[in-house]
């Protein structure tokens, strides 16, 4: 795949309908993988990789690419396509300045999903059908690829590209993994047990802000926590109630934008579960308006910023007990 | 060379924080991190803590003094408690060398108080790496993971810890559990030592250095071209300073109580936008002076100002944490061709 993506990057640089190409470039290690954008052959032929490590979602960086001149080639996988057409649908990226090339995905892996396996040393990594050789200074060590792909990607909403102006490889489906099953385990629990599990998991954060950096639904300009005018600005949570608001706020604001793309579980350094919030609410909203998924058609009206008469009543809360 | 069996580690642990307050690496909410020992808590496995031990002397958040306003008068209150005694233990080479680091900042004149209160009160027990990882170059900055410096060192081996005091705050920790520790000679611990330094020699970064980064290469590193497309993809999260042992910079804010102030200080983090605001604005205004001055004040005014030495002790925390894996190596890398 990553053969065929640099000669059709090459060919649109060539004949002119892009000047840039937005894709992945390859590290120092097999998957510490940055993305970037490429002007040239020869940039491509150097550094451009495609592999199992390429998760960064990268509609986000077309709203700083759109305002730039020219068009841009972006590579998006299926899960990346919910977020563009979210993005659009916001009116914050151009799409007459992107080309979109849509490429399959088969899930995604990391670097840290590969060290909690208790793996350490990687030097290299091979595919082999349904399993992954890791190659370690330590030996090697073989996994089947379902055992160490991202949590998201185990739970994946969708091989189907919702977006494209090209389609590079077989086109997937809409799927049905089962990505609320989490979801409903924290709902039965007790109250007290679900405050448990969230503040232990919540406390752990370091307000470095890299889930709401990463995440393609917070796009605004000046975030009000970094707004010194706000009166709420913060660069440390100085209590628990802090370290949980920010996260249940958060949340709150991506509702019903949030296209669960899981770059915020992905990004964070301290391994907090965050997208399980953003699924509570399209979960929630699922069942109390209908089901519906952000970015699937662009220029939709969500749910909670359409009003019908059929829309629940603020009483629900009662009947649902809480939950 | 003094030893415990590891069947007794626990006991080791409890005698010690029968005395004072004891932090060790454990599995916590699914990552390592420094957690205050009670209850036969079990060690981490961990190669290290996701974020480093800097928190105990330069926590992320703290108070600095407080105003209370009553009438005309305003109160001012020391918030600080008198310091317990602590002991970190299971800090690894690189941490352990990340407090000097710090020391260059906090304890230089004009010393910082909070900072030396804790310093003074806190003993640091290293352990010993023997599986490094492919993120690590702490011996780029002449550290030794097989055997780190710290009040006290520890190897732990299949069957036993062992210990050896290389301060006076060390052997004072070391006499207060005694009766726990036999004799020991060092065999075992040489065989390990040995044997991390060959794998320590396989470490793909082990030939990385810096060493072309100083002062004397300030204009030449903060005029290259390269950092537009290094910055290119950065987020301006935090991560990276945060989870590194040796970043220091902080912010000091006011806090409106309503009927007065408390005056807090929090980690700041260069990548932030508004980072060092002044009344004539922010000095970096694009992602990439911000992300450049990260990498600057490693790797080039750091040493200007400290005798040569770095501002990084190559733990590898950027390396694995970073959300576009965009880091240190990968910079320096980048550079080093151009001075």
């Amino acid at each position: 795949m990553q053969g065929m993506m640099i000669s059709r990057a090459k060919e649109l640089l060539q004949d002119g309908t892009v000047n840039r190409v937005l894709g992945w470039q390859a590290g120092e290690f097999v998957y510490d993988i940055t993305p970037a954008v490429f002007e040239s052959a020869e940039e491509l032929d150097a550094g451009f990789v495609y592999n199992a490590f390429c998760g960064s979602n990268l509609s986000k960086y077309l709203i700083k690419e759109t305002i730039k001149e020219g068009k841009i080639l972006v590579f998006l996988k299926p899960c990346d396509t919910y977020s563009f057409n979210q993005l659009l649908t916001e009116h914050r990226i151009d799409r007459d300045k992107i080309y979109v090339i849509g490429i399959p995905c088969q899930g995604k892996t990391s670097g840290e999903m590969l060290k909690a396996k208790g793996i350490s040393g990687i030097t290299g990594i091979k595919e082999d059908g349904d399993n992954v050789i890791v190659e370690t200074i330590y030996g090697n060590e073989t996994f089947a690829r379902a055992d160490v792909l991202e949590e998201r990607c185990r739970t994946c909403k969708s091989k189907k590209h919702v977006v494209y102006d090209e389609l590079m490889g077989e086109e997937g489906e809409v799927l049905d993994s089962g990505r609320f099953d989490m979801v409903a385990k924290l709902e039965a629990m007790t109250p007290d047990e679900r405050f448990a599990f969230w503040r232990s998991q919540l406390s752990k954060c370091i307000r470095c802000n890299a889930c709401r950096n990463v995440c393609p639904a917070c796009s605004c300009e000046k975030c009000v926590f970094d707004n010194p005018n706000s009166g709420i600005s913060q660069k440390a949570a100085a209590d628990s109630f802090e370290e949980n608001m920010f996260h249940i706020i958060r949340a709150f604001h991506v509702a019903g934008r949030c296209t669960d793309c899981g770059e915020c579980s992905r990004v964070c350094p301290q391994n907090i579960p965050l997208h399980l919030l953003n699924r509570k609410f399209i979960k929630d909203i699922n069942e109390l308006y209908g089901e519906y998924q952000a970015g699937e058609e662009a220029g939709s009206r969500a749910p909670l910023v359409n009003y019908t008469t059929g829309d629940v009543e603020p009483s629900i809360v009662y009947h649902r007990e809480g939950k | 060379m003094l030893k415990i069996s590891l069947g007794k580690l626990t006991d080791l642990f409890d005698a010690i924080a029968e005395k004072e307050a004891l932090y060790i690496p454990a599995d916590k909410a699914g990552v390592a991190q420094f957690t205050r020992y009670e209850n036969g808590l079990k060690m981490s496995d961990a190669l290290n803590t996701n974020r480093s031990a800097k928190d105990f002397f330069f926590p992320q958040i703290e108070n600095l003094v407080d105003f209370k306003v009553n009438g005309k008068n305003i109160e001012i209150i020391d918030p600080r408690t008198e310091q317990e005694d602590f002991v970190v233990f299971g800090v690894r080479g690189c941490d352990a060398r990340s407090f000097s680091v710090l020391d260059k900042v906090f304890l230089a004149n004009p010393v910082d108080s909070y900072y030396a209160n804790r310093r003074e009160h806190g003993t640091i027990v290293s352990m010993a790496c023997t599986r490094p990882a492919e993120t690590c170059f702490c011996g780029s900055f002449g550290i030794d993971a097989s055997d780190p410096e710290g009040d006290v060192t520890c190897w732990k081996t299949e069957d036993a810890l062992y210990l050896r005091a290389n301060t006076e705050k060390g052997e004072a920790l070391i006499e207060k559990v005694k009766p726990l520790l036999e004799e020991s000679d060092d065999a075992a611990v040489e065989a390990q030592k040995a044997a991390t330094k060959e794998i320590l020699g396989k470490l793909p970064l082990r030939s990385f250095t810096t060493e072309k980064f100083g002062g004397d290469v300030m204009m030449q590193a903060f005029n290259s071209d390269k950092w537009n497309s290094l910055s290119e993809s950065c987020l301006g999260c935090g991560t990276c300073t945060f989870v590194c042992p040796t970043c220091q910079c902080y912010d000091i804010r006011d806090f409106n109580t309503g009927n007065g102030i408390q005056r807090f200080r929090c980690w700041d983090s260069c990548m932030y936008s508004d980072f060092t605001q002044m009344a004539g604005g922010q000095p970096r205004l694009t992602q990439k002076e911000r992300f450049r001055q990260r990498f600057m004040h490693k790797l080039v005014y750091f040493p200007a100002n400290n005798n040569g030495e770095y501002g990084c002790v190559g733990c590898g925390r950027c390396l694995s944490k970073c959300p576009i894996s965009m880091n240190i190596v990968k910079v320096a890398k980048t550079l080093e061709g151009e001075l």
